[in-house]
């Protein structure tokens, strides 16, 4: 039986002004896909999924999400998104990480939108998942890029999502918090959440996807963890058994 | 001390004072977070134009300011959509028109300078009990919105495309935080006057941000350092005959220095780095 398809892209195109950014892009994953969007700084891959999330008009093409077209989609709480800039936030923001959390949660209320006992243990299980429940009464701007990257993830997780997006998201992390993060991943992936990886730096992330689209503009690569090998053996790293990574965090 | 309370003046300026400062305050937070601290300002402009118009036709000048700063607002918005120009540029072109409109009617009708200085600075204690309504009931509507709508403005000033990608309807807000910020700026012009209604927005909020604390708790103290400064400036304004308008502003400037040194002194950081 086929899969359903989380994302479908169909001869996509946009530009800004007269510069072409994406020239007929067509690809799409699967649920319980973690794909990696890959490219150089400047290949359209952040412009792609602002259009994917419906954040810029789609000028020409087709995006379905969960079989949706985008302009009519409405079910935004099976979407988890987290921006490039996501560690780049005001240090002097005056949010705690409760908050933070809780605006996933909140989002989605109907109003009143306050927060209740059992909000607040859900709260405290999404800081749980990725390891941050000690910190929940700090401020966001006194936590680490990778701290605050996994309140982001928290923040997206208490909506209980489909599908993750996450643009960059290890920009400015350093290499053993990254790691960490990206075992996270794959162990939400394998929890059967869906994930849109986008990152320039295609060496570290082959390893944990098992789909890659290669993006330049136009779409260079699409296919599975095993043919990106083939076509790029240079940037290719063995998949890491995310089975044996459960084990070894316990 | 109470017999100050026993006039019917001071009763009136120190109810719309307060109301007003709690509104200004509590917007001022998600404004100056979103960088939008000036759009007050350029909304001051322009009700000067509505104030002078409704002046010229003999018409509450209060009604057509608020109709000039509302039609303003969303003028910004569409200016900056459609020609895709920065937002100050938008604030600064409609703000300027309406400016030299008033300034224009002001020289063309004449007479009515007098009147229109007391929109400009602030005239709290010679306020009507019709204004003291009007002002009372905007600054509620203000008030109320916001703490209707709190979790979402929150988000949006938080991080906007994520706040968007989870169904918020950010358009909407964004067109709500500038008629808001239109209302409060027109309901505050008889307490601070137009030119220092957006001060009234804006310091009470840098101050209350020097605290480093939860989102919730800067709100509170916003409110607090706002409605502390309009007290004590209507004192200082009764007992020694300061002008009000500069007083409050003075006070919030010397409010808004201590919560700095304190900010740094807490961070063992130098005043100035």
């Amino acid at each position: 039986m086929e899969k359903e398809k989380a994302i479908q892209l169909k001869n996509v195109c946009f530009s800004f002004g007269n510069a072409k950014v994406l020239k007929d892009i067509t690809f799409s994953a699967d649920k319980g896909d973690f794909l990696g969007l890959i490219g150089p700084n400047g290949s359209g891959k952040t412009t792609l999924l602002k259009l994917i999330l419906g954040l810029y008009p789609l000028k020409c093409g087709s995006i379905k999400l969960f079989g949706t077209e985008i302009t009519s989609f409405r079910d935004w709480s099976r979407i988890g998104y987290i921006p490039q800039k996501a560690t780049n936030i005001d240090t002097i923001f005056p949010a705690t990480v409760k908050e933070v959390v809780a605006m996933g949660l909140l989002s989605r209320k109907k109003f009143p939108k306050t927060i209740n006992r059992k909000d607040d243990k859900e709260i405290n299980a999404a800081l749980k998942t990725v390891g941050m429940d000690e910190l929940r009464n700090k401020r966001i701007g006194e936590l680490s890029g990778g701290q605050q990257q996994r309140i982001f993830i928290a923040r997206a997780l208490i909506s209980k999502p489909d599908i993750l997006f996450l643009d960059e998201p290890t920009t400015g992390v350093d290499q053993n918090t990254q790691e960490s993060f990206y075992r996270l991943l794959g162990e939400l992936n394998q929890k059967g959440i869906t994930i849109i990886l986008i990152s320039h730096d295609i060496g570290k992330i082959t390893k944990y996807v098992n789909k890659i689209a290669s993006l330049n503009t136009a779409l260079e690569f699409y296919g599975s963890h095993s043919e990106f090998c083939a076509y790029d053996p240079e940037h290719c790293h063995d998949n890491i058994d995310q089975h044996r990574l459960c084990l070894d965090r316990g | 001390m109470l017999e100050i309370f026993a006039y019917g003046f001071m009763q009136k300026a120190f109810i719309t004072g307060i109301v007003i400062a709690v509104a200004c305050s509590l917007l001022g937070v998600f404004l100056v977070l979103r960088r939008y601290a000036l759009i007050g300002d350029g909304l001051a402009h322009i009700s000067f134009g509505g104030v002078a118009t409704g002046m010229l036709f003999n018409y509450m000048p209060f009604a057509s300011a608020l109709l000039f700063a509302i039609l303003g607002a969303l003028g910004i918005l569409k200016l900056k959509e459609k020609t895709l120009i920065h937002s100050d540029t938008a604030i600064a072109i409609i703000s300027y028109t309406s400016l030299g409109l008033g300034i224009f009617i002001a020289t063309i009708a004449g007479g009515f300078n007098v009147d229109l200085l007391s929109y400009l600075f602030g005239s709290i204690l010679a306020i009507q009990t019709s204004e003291v309504v009007l002002s009372v009931a905007l600054a509620l509507i203000v008030i109320a919105v916001i703490t209707l709508y709190y979790h979402d403005l929150f988000y949006m000033a938080f991080d906007e495309e994520s706040a968007k990608t989870s169904g918020i309807k950010t358009g909407t807000l964004n067109s709500l935080l500038v008629i808001l910020t239109a209302i409060t700026v027109v309901s505050s012009m008889r307490v601070v006057g137009l030119l220092l209604s957006s001060a009234l927005i804006v310091l009470p909020a840098a101050s209350a941000l020097q605290y480093n604390t939860s989102f919730k708790k800067t709100l509170l103290l916003s409110a607090a350092i706002s409605v502390s400064s309009v007290t004590a400036g209507l004192l200082m304004a009764y007992y020694y005959d300061y002008a009000v308008s500069g007083t409050i502003i003075l006070i919030n400037t010397g409010l808004f220095l201590t919560s700095l040194i304190i900010n740094r002194a807490r961070n063992g950081r130098p005043l100035f780095s």
